[in-house]
């Protein structure tokens, strides 16, 4: 299977005139988690229901694991596990039976429906709260039950809206671990939206930028963030107003700030370094140290979509 | 098909069993076959094993249960936002459809025969002398009428909710057709002329008991099935999940 788990063309969603997904071209290939970054009413949501054949395109076509999501959509649903925007757990049933009826629905013989289900609970620490009504379950443990049902039947593909959401940070990390030893070990495709950056830094192999329906930018968190330009952190004697100005008159300094003694440059991408500490030799300042840094990927997304409304 | 169906009504049965949380549930029946199964019994007498109008109430009590029982599982999810999760299943739109209509039919009629049946033991305790069974025609018309009633009030449970955002308005929008239900034949018959009233009353009460349970069936069968075919065109994934 070389084909991606998920190609979209021109993939358009209009309601009553508002574009959410306006022109999406995306292709995501299998086995690695992808991350789907934009900011609130970005198209995320909406992106996935059209995925899954929940709601019809306006205009253009999606193939999720090959089949069309206009006339395949049952194929899809089939092989898929989806974590949407609402946990869509049953608040009246237990745990154990909101997990029970979904082993049910993926037709899980007796037996390995109960060891799977014991299972699951157990890594996600329910198993002691299994026979709790869910609604009186936190809000974090409702998302954890929640992403559990999503990937009980060990689907090839999973979608997941914000499925850290509600979780403290311990078990924020340790689902990314999960997710992440899912794509690699047991080959599975993750498409997860978030508005968590350094989430999307820290498992996505792929990571798209979508800004009002818009696919702005798709590549490695490690591409993005060289798109962004690197970070020329300055210390030394002799940073004042004179040298700051000079600095911000060349053509590959982006940005300049100043604060007691140190200078921080945000710099074009490709730019060279060298004349810029050689000029500011020249100028009199005593250089102490000079310190690279990227960009973070916040930083590129914010200038991304900055870029965009303008 | 079927196993999806089963694997639906088994979720909507428990759903239902904790309406109310444990003892809710259990209250609720006890209220139940408090008023149906006790109350209305001793009032009736002999005449709840005996009288066509025994029959008529029988018919009646599944009507409210079902209607709103379905109207609140469909619309029910909607509210909870828990039917777009089931919808992103592998669930074909008919199984979810039927597992919902068949859990509530099986629950309205239940409760239905458990009230005719304790009916029949309350009648027995406070008549004296030998055991008393109800007229065949009610023994056989009972189970059967309430039956393709409930049949009935799912069908047109699922109607209304299709397209009732909330659970509340689903069951106001119910209120309003049972009423309308009751109204129109109340004022219907007395908006027509004297004469044609009595003949009408008369031509009811003609008609031979076993021959009108028959007509009532094919009747309310006929409609069921016109109501269940509507329900299955019309529930669909596109309609179910509103823009
Ligand atoms: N059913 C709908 N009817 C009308 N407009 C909608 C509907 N669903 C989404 N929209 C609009 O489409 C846009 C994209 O919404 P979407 O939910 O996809 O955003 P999102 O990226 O998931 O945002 P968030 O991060 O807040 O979850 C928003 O402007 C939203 O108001
Ligand atoms: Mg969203």
């Amino acid at each position: 299977m070389t084909e991606a788990a998920i190609k979209t063309t021109d993939l358009t969603k209009e309601f009553r005139g508002l574009r959410a997904v306006d022109g999406l071209d995306l292709e995501v290939p299998r086995g690695i988690v992808f991350g789907f970054l934009g900011p609130n009413g970005a198209g995320k949501t909406t992106t996935i229901r059209l995925l899954l054949g929940l709601i019809a395109p306006t205009a253009g076509r999606a193939e999720v694991l090959g089949f069309d999501t206009r006339t395949e959509a049952c194929e899809i649903r089939a092989r898929v596990g989806a974590l949407l925007e609402h946990d869509g757990l049953y608040e009246r049933l237990s745990a154990e039976d909101n997990l029970e009826f979904y082993a049910r629905i993926w037709r899980l013989p007796p037996q390995a429906r109960r060891d799977r289900i014991k299972e699951i609970l157990t890594h996600f620490g329910l198993w002691e709260r299994r026979r709790e009504r869910t609604g009186a379950l936190s809000r974090g443990m409702k998302r954890k039950l929640a992403v559990a049902r999503a990937v009980l039947h060990r689907p090839p593909l999973v979608f997941l809206d914000e499925p850290t959401s509600g979780l403290d940070p311990v078990a924020a990390a340790s689902l990314r671990e999960d997710l992440r030893s899912l794509a690699e070990r047991e080959g599975a495709t993750v498409f997860l939206t978030t508005h968590n950056l350094d989430e999307a830094e820290k498992i996505c192999a792929l990571v798209g930028v979508i800004h009002k329906g818009r696919l702005l930018a798709v590549g490695s968190p490690e591409e993005l963030k060289a798109r962004g330009g690197e970070r020329l952190e300055i210390a030394g004697r002799g940073l004042d107003e004179r040298v700051a100005a000079l600095l911000s008159a060349r053509n590959e300094v982006l940005a300049i700030t100043r604060e007691e003694g140190r200078l921080t440059l945000d710099l074009r991408p490709g730019a060279d370094q060298a004349p810029l500490v050689r000029a500011m030799v020249e100028a009199g300042v005593e250089v102490e140290e000079v310190r690279k840094t990227r960009a973070s990927l916040e930083e590129v997304f914010l200038a991304l979509v900055e870029e965009e409304r303008r | 098909m079927m196993h999806d169906v089963l694997t639906v009504f088994w979720k909507e049965g428990k759903e239902i069993l904790e309406m109310n949380g444990p003892r809710g549930g259990f209250i609720r029946l006890l209220i139940w076959f408090g008023v149906f199964g006790v109350f209305l019994p001793l009032e009736l007498g002999e005449a709840w094993l005996s009288s066509p109008a025994a029959l008529l109430l029988w018919v009646w009590f599944p009507i409210f249960v079902v209607a709103n029982t379905t109207a609140g599982t469909v619309a029910g999810e909607r509210e909870h936002h828990t039917l777009e999760t089931l919808l992103a299943s592998r669930l074909p739109d008919r199984a979810v459809l039927f597992g919902k209509v068949w859990a509530a039919v099986a629950y309205g009629w239940l409760l239905t025969l458990g009230s005719i049946v304790m009916g029949v033991i309350t009648v027995n305790l406070v008549m004296p002398g030998a055991f008393r069974f109800p007229a065949p025609l009610l023994a056989a018309g009972g189970p059967l009428l309430s039956l393709l009633a409930a049949i009935t009030a799912a069908g047109i449970g699922v109607h209304v909710s299709l397209y009732a955002p909330t659970v509340r308005q689903a069951q106001q929008t119910l209120s309003l057709a049972t009423l309308l239900l009751f109204l129109v034949p109340t004022f219907g018959a007395q908006a027509l002329p004297s004469g044609m009233r009595a003949r009408l009353a008369a031509a009811v009460s003609d008609l031979p008991a076993g021959r009108a349970v028959v007509a009532a069936a094919f009747v309310l069968a006929f409609l069921d099935a016109i109501l269940l075919a509507a329900a299955a065109a019309r529930f669909r994934r596109e309609r179910l999940i509103l823009d």
